[in-house]
């Protein structure tokens, strides 16, 4: 078994409303040296070994768990333990 | 004689405005019938409406899990034939989520769910489902937490020459405000948009929540009666 953690961001240039809530919050409570804050999706995947793992798992992110007309992903292989 | 122009709504796990729009074209003197999300079959249908709600709970995006229902392929079979449909609110988010309208439906600006009735202004458009003048406006409720519409700059233009945007958040009066009419933030005012063909039409406001006169009016009627008069013209 296999196990991937995935990040989804709004790509650049795409307004992140939650994200700049949190900035000027932060701004607010004195932390003068916010410069942006961004606020995305954290998909834990746990995946049967098989062919090309990484591919299925990248094709899974285009489908349905991200939407690459506004955001974008990374993809991190994880050994540790959830 | 001929038959009355058949509308079909499909529902799909969490829509909840699949009653409104039934409502409405049973009151405008068409046929419709419910489609369950996971028929295949849409014989027999004229036109197709996906209403709104809350589709799979909003998981993961707003419709991104509605667009792969069993009836999802057969709704973009049914468009690729030239075949109506509209998409409201949560059925927008459906459409752009299966690719069928370009852009995509962010939070709202103010991360605040907003329902009130709005003013828009109507565009000039290849829109199928709108035959009112351009500079029209019409006042139609919104009731939504996703409907930031975004898209590039570059897709802005190509829709803007191909006359895919059909409706824009306006002032009262049908002018725009310099800082953007749209109460959720929306990209340019952009309220509502279609394909290319003019025959996909989604929008954040609820037509179907105007149709009935006894209850709040009746702006949202033309958005109907247009797709069924140019329907049966056809068949005629």
């Amino acid at each position: 078994m296999a196990r991937y953690e995935i990040f989804v961001t709004y790509k650049k240039g795409i307004f992140d409303p939650p994200g700049a809530t949190a900035e000027r919050a932060l701004a607010n409570l004195g932390y003068d040296e916010i410069e942006s804050v961004k606020i995305g999706k954290y998909i834990q995947l746990e995946v049967a070994d098989g062919p090309d793992a990484l591919g299925r798992v990248r094709e899974m992110c285009d489908k349905l768990l991200a939407n690459p007309v506004i955001e974008e992903y990374r993809i991190q292989a994880d050994e540790k333990d959830w | 004689m001929r038959r009355a122009v058949k509308f079909g709504v499909v529902i799909f796990p969490g829509s909840n405005c699949e009653q409104d729009v039934i409502h409405a074209t049973r009151l405008l003197g068409y046929q419709s019938e419910y489609i369950w999300h996971g028929d295949t079959d849409l014989r027999g249908f004229d036109a197709i409406v996906l209403p709104g709600g809350f589709s799979y709970g909003d998981y993961i995006r707003t419709g991104a899990v509605a667009r792969f229902s069993p009836v999802m392929a057969e709704v973009a079979r049914f468009a690729e034939k030239g075949g109506p449909v509209l998409g409201v609110c949560n059925g927008f988010q459906i459409l752009t989520e299966a690719h069928m309208l370009p852009g995509a439906l962010l939070r709202n600006r103010g991360l605040k769910f907003i329902c009130e009735t709005v003013p828009l202004r109507v565009e000039r458009s290849a829109c199928q489902w709108v035959d009112l003048a351009e500079g029209a406006v019409v006042n139609i409720p919104i009731n939504h937490n996703e409907g930031n519409y975004i898209c590039d700059a570059e897709t802005l233009a190509r829709m803007e020459d191909k006359g895919q945007i059909v409706l824009r958040y306006c002032e009262p009066d049908g002018t725009r405000a310099p800082g953007g009419s749209a109460p959720n933030g929306a990209f340019d005012d952009i309220a509502g948009v279609c394909n290319e063909r003019g025959n996909v039409f989604g929008l954040m406001p609820h037509p179907e929540r105007v149709c009935d006169a006894d209850a709040n009016g009746t702006d949202g009627r033309p958005f109907f009666t247009s797709i069924a008069a140019l329907l049966a013209g056809l068949a005629g």
